[in-house]
């Protein structure tokens, strides 16, 4: 009983991360009906700049705000420099391109430091606090739940009571009403990449110390769950993301503490399967058919 | 498809019919491809061995994804179903003392029995699925291959790959043919016989159902097509072509390991489809050319380069990724076509000179068509 409130909790905590890494693919899908599939090579790349930002200062905090920055900065170049040029006909060139973004970028990160596993250092124990007896969460636990709270009400906060939060809406559900209405479009789609970018960048750096290490693949496992996360909460919906990426999170914690870390990817893939056999429009979604 | 109303005109000369034509050609290719490997020394032969299974699965996916609009991240893994099911057979064939022919066939079946399984599994689950869905529920079954291959690493081998005991080339042959070109030629066989499957396929009705099917599902369902059969069956037998590539691979290297088919690797055949222009078989054939020998030229180059140990070894093996990746981008925004579709534009050029239009200007977009098609233009010729 012990072992299995520790493994929901600290499972809370990792799905928090999930639910945030699912968050900025859906923020791009609501933006510009792509699903990114460069974000986990996007945010491996970032997290290398985090690394890079701590290893030289010495300060947690300046690597987290690089990484976040750097993650801003890519996400612009990425829609400027490459996604903005991309046939729309069919969906799929959009996804090919994407792939392509992830081959260059996994391939530099290679060149530039070595496929080896690199452990990240973060500001907080990872041993789990004792409550009555029974190990729960860590400090990093408690500060990852914290941190991923205070950036989903900051989102919440800037779409629905801002006026540039209402503008990114409207460009995404209504593209040529809003043009004619004087809503920049085009920036507006180039602000949702900026933005996605920079929120995957965040997620990227709260897990990767809680995984294997720093790599240049690292983050490929991570977009297979964010991606299950998206499926499962509806890739129309933040709130399906947040709970999607607690089931996840919950499902893979208690996997890996029951049956063995080794399992975890095929949990995932046996709850991508279950999901789009039963229900493909995803668990917060109303629409009949998933259609790209 | 425009040879069809052609020869239907001109009923009172018999002319062999597409499949037919087609099956003479593969034949005579695959003889000219056998002959050939004769010259080859045997690292080559090996390389060529390599090319022609690659190319099983490049023209699998480029049916899948030209024709079915179908985008499949997990042709490694399915690779994978074809390489295991071929090895664990061809080994448990060995442990019972068969030895012959039926050592080499029954375990390439098997292969692909297991990847046309894995595929249907997929087909059914991505039916509903348009674009970027699948491409993700694929994606997750590339990246369990090596969480599946560990889990029952005792039957599978783990992360170390499973060592197969294989039928080698016959008694006979053994003082006139070397070892790597007999694995030359039944690779050539193999991906003979898949180019003329799905070569049919793709030209006869069952491939405009498919085409059919990706430009508009309701219209699609609106002519009689049931719409999910065809994906699954599209899906399935792109795996199946994909699962001979892969128990190819594992008789020609004696191993299946989970390093062989990661997510890298798939995204490679994704490269090459691209490259070669999706949903030309041809294309796929410069697709499969370019995988073996864009990494030999990029080793090469860092081996030339005067650059530390420590970069040599980073450059090996990212630099071809690098420049995949480059390609794919650059590709797919300027030239989505691809290879195959810039030596056909090419080609139509040619032949515009030396064609002029005769009596009334012809439709454009039929008239486009016969001219690209040499085997529609020759009885005109004649």
């Amino acid at each position: 009983m012990d072992h299995f409130l520790h493994l929901l909790s600290s499972g809370l905590a990792r799905g928090a991360v999930f639910a945030v890494f699912a968050l900025a693919l859906v923020l791009i899908w609501r933006a510009a009906r792509i699903v990114n599939f460069a974000q986990g090579a996007m945010a491996a790349a970032t997290t290398y700049v985090a690394f890079a930002v701590t290893a030289a200062t010495g300060n947690y905090w300046l690597g987290l705000a690089a990484a976040v920055l750097a993650g801003a900065l890519l996400g612009l170049v990425v829609e400027r420099g490459v996604m903005r040029h991309v046939a729309r006909q069919s969906p799929l060139n959009s996804v090919i391109v994407a792939l392509g973004v992830v081959m260059v970028l996994q391939a530099v990160l290679g060149i530039a430091f070595g496929n080896d596993y690199t452990p990240m250092r973060v500001p907080f124990s990872m041993e789990p606090l004792w409550v009555g007896g029974v190990p729960l969460l860590s400090p990093y636990d408690l500060y990852v739940i914290g941190a991923v709270a205070m950036l989903l009400l900051a989102l919440g906060l800037l779409f629905t009571r801002t006026a540039v939060g209402l503008r990114m809406r409207a460009a995404a559900f209504a593209p040529e009403t809003s043009r004619l209405l004087g809503v920049p479009v085009s920036r507006m789609l180039t602000l949702g990449w900026t933005l996605s970018a920079a929120v995957g960048a965040f997620a990227a750096v709260l897990v990767i110390p809680t995984e294997l290490g720093l790599n240049p693949h690292a983050t490929d496992t991570l977009f297979v769950y964010a991606f299950t996360v998206a499926i499962v909460g509806g890739l129309d919906s933040p709130v399906g993301a947040a709970v999607g990426g607690l089931v996840v999170g919950v499902l893979l914690s208690l996997v890996t503490g029951y049956l063995g870390s080794t399992l975890a990817p095929i949990a995932v893939l046996v709850l991508l399967v279950v999901v789009l056999l039963v229900r493909p429009a995803g668990i917060f979604s109303a629409r009949q058919v998933r259609q790209a | 498809m425009s040879a069809h109303s052609r020869i239907d005109a001109r009923a009172a000369r018999w002319r062999p019919g597409p499949t037919l034509r087609r099956l003479a050609l593969t034949v005579l290719g695959l003889a000219l491809a056998i002959t050939a490997t004769l010259a080859l020394e045997p690292y080559r032969a090996y390389q060529a061995a390599v090319v022609a299974a690659y190319l099983c699965a490049t023209a699998g996916l480029t049916l899948l994804v030209g024709r079915g609009g179908q985008l499949s991240l997990g042709h490694a893994a399915l690779m994978a179903a074809g390489a295991y099911g071929f090895g664990l057979t061809s080994n448990a064939l060995s442990a019972a003392d068969v030895a012959g022919p039926v050592r080499l066939l029954v375990p390439l079946a098997v292969g692909v029995a297991s990847a046309a399984a894995l595929g249907a599994l997929l087909g059914a689950a991505g039916a509903r699925l348009r674009g970027p869905y699948l491409a993700g529920l694929t994606l997750a079954v590339v990246v369990a291959v090596p969480a599946i291959t560990s889990t029952f690493s005792r039957t599978l081998g783990g992360d170390r790959g499973l060592w197969i005991e294989i039928e080698r080339r016959p008694e006979a042959l053994r003082p006139y043919v070397g070892a790597e070109q007999w694995q030359a030629w039944v690779a050539l066989a193999a991906a003979a016989l898949v180019l003329f499957v799905l070569g049919n396929v793709g030209s006869g009705s069952a491939g405009r159902q498919i085409a059919a099917v990706r430009d508009d599902e309701a219209a699609a369902r609106l002519a009689g097509i049931d719409v999910t059969r065809v994906k699954v069956a599209t899906f399935t037998l792109s795996a199946a072509a994909a699962g001979l590539g892969g128990a190819v691979l594992a008789y020609v290297t004696q191993i299946a390991n989970p390093g062989a088919y990661s997510l890298v690797f798939s995204l490679f055949l994704v490269v090459a489809v691209v490259v070669g222009g999706l949903g030309s078989l041809a294309g796929a054939f410069w697709g499969a050319l370019l995988l073996v020998a864009l990494p030999e030229l990029t080793s090469s180059v860092t081996d030339a380069l005067p650059v530390s140990a420590g970069l040599a070894q980073r450059l090996d093996g990212n630099l071809a990724v690098l420049v995949f990746g480059v390609l794919l981008i650059v590709l797919m925004i300027a030239a989505p076509r691809g290879i195959q579709g810039a030596l056909t534009a090419a080609r139509r050029r040619d032949m515009r000179p030396r064609r002029p239009a005769r009596g009334a200007t012809p439709a454009p977009g039929p008239a486009a068509q016969t001219q690209g098609d040499p085997a529609a233009r020759a009885p005109t010729a004649g």
